[in-house]
């Protein structure tokens, strides 16, 4: 009991994640003032802006509905550090953790985040944040299919395993799925899901700042608002390695390397990249990515 | 220093108010948000809400129609919150000090706590007046 619970809320879980999760938002906006010809903020930013904001005063606004305004933030981060806990515990000591099906557990709690942010924005009542709720759900909708659908052939390819920790032992032993051609086109389709799930810019159209303010997060201010940036940093942590974990092998301490990796892809497609409307981003999600992600799945049954 | 004042002061989120200006001041404000000053180096970046400001740089003249409205964002901002004012009309009345449609300073509807004279101010000013009013908060000379 003592011991699932320092799991949940030090180690690998909830304090753990937060912070490897606060040095990779610096590291993005270093990277991102680098890019623009910037010098950036100090290495405690993040950590900074979360001490201010949760020391600020909570607003809430009169037309909200009260509950659910102050429990959605609390929803998605309880998701997230569950997520994390199960995806870290599974590669620090494969074998001996995980059940069978959490990969569809994880499928489910990954949603939730997005959902809260959708509870939370529909419950303060503002006609900006319920601007940004329409996009956050037809945004969810359409990263969601082609994120499931990929998500098939990591379990097709291991033989119909659904437990993460099987997946990891048998790529241990047959090689990493990101060696053939079915599991690079699955790759690089959970890539741009993952950039739509993380509300980075290409996909950022429900906050987009310079349209509809804030967006979703238009009436949140002070601790809530902090909670709702903690869960962002975190599911920065918790979503390329659950991608690692399903198609490159998984990780230890010494292979974070390859979080890196994928880290400096997102950084990357962020700066590149200006925000496309909503129609734009499920006509690609829905056209492009589906078709991508159902090739994907045939030449995995077809063992390729 | 106490980890309550830095986080406060390392952190500004601006919030860019203009009270109906002639948009010199708001273009100045631009400028100090380019890459060029980069202002991100002592954590001030820009808002869109004014729930997630701890600053309001207030621009132009108040007239009538809009003081009900600046109390009302003023009211909407979550404290600890400072009011700045930018500009010649912000801090006083500017040229239109014996107009019949601007009666107020800033400072007689809202708390100013940094004033930036100019018309309008350049962007090292504005700088130089957020580095004295980060220096007052901590106590610092």
């Amino acid at each position: 009991m003592m011991k699932l619970l320092f799991n949940f809320l030090i180690f690998p879980g909830f304090l753990f994640t937060a912070i490897i999760g606060l040095a990779a938002s610096w590291i993005d906006r270093k990277v991102t003032a680098r890019v623009q010809w910037r010098v950036g903020p100090p290495w405690y930013q993040p950590l900074m802006d979360l001490v201010k904001l949760s020391i600020k005063e909570i607003t809430v606004p009169r037309s909200a509905s009260k509950g659910l305004f102050f429990l959605s933030p609390m929803i998605g981060l309880s998701a997230v550090t569950l997520v994390s806990t199960f995806v870290w515990l599974s590669n620090i000591y494969p074998g001996s953790n995980g059940f069978s099906g959490d990969i569809i557990v994880i499928l489910y709690l990954l949603t939730l985040p997005a959902i809260a942010v959708i509870l939370g924005a529909s419950a303060s009542g503002n006609p900006l944040a319920s601007l940004g709720v329409s996009r956050e759900i037809k945004l969810v909708m359409a990263y969601e299919l082609p994120f499931i659908i990929s998500l098939l052939v990591p379990v097709i390819k291991s033989g119909g395993m659904l437990r993460l920790g099987d997946i990891i032992a048998y790529q241990a032993a047959h090689g990493a799925f990101l060696s053939s051609l079915s599991g690079i086109i699955a790759f690089i389709v959970m890539i741009f899901c993952m950039q739509a799930k993380l509300g980075l810019v290409p996909f950022d159209m429900a906050e987009a700042e310079t349209e509809i303010m804030a967006g979703t997060y238009i009436e949140y201010s002070g601790m809530l608002l902090a909670i709702f940036k903690l869960t962002k940093t975190m599911l920065m942590v918790a979503l390329p390695l659950f991608l690692i974990t399903l198609f490159w092998q998984g990780f230890n301490f010494l292979s974070l390397w390859k979080y890196v990796v994928l880290l400096v892809i997102i950084i990357l497609m962020r700066n590149t990249n200006p925000r496309v409307k909503i129609d734009q981003a499920v006509r690609f999600f829905w056209g492009k990515m589906t078709l991508m992600a159902i090739l994907a799945v045939l030449l995995a049954v077809k063992g390729f | 220093m106490n980890l309550k004042l830095k986080a406060l002061t390392k952190s500004i989120w601006v919030y860019h108010m203009s009270t109906g200006s002639c948009n010199n001041c708001d273009i100045e404000i631009l400028d100090m948000l380019t890459p060029r000053f980069d202002v991100e180096r002592f954590g001030i970046t820009l808002v869109g809400s004014i729930r997630h400001a701890d600053a309001i740089l207030v621009t132009g003249s108040l007239n009538l129609k809009t003081i009900p409205r600046v109390k009302a964002v003023y009211e909407q901002a979550p404290k600890p919150c400072v009011v700045i004012a930018i500009g010649a009309c912000a801090s006083g009345q500017g040229i239109f000090k014996n107009g019949p449609n601007c009666p107020n300073p800033v400072d007689s509807v809202l708390p100013v706590n940094v004033y930036i004279p100019g018309c309008p101010p350049k962007p090292e000013a504005m700088i130089a007046g957020i580095v004295k009013l980060i220096k007052e908060l901590t106590g610092k000379k």
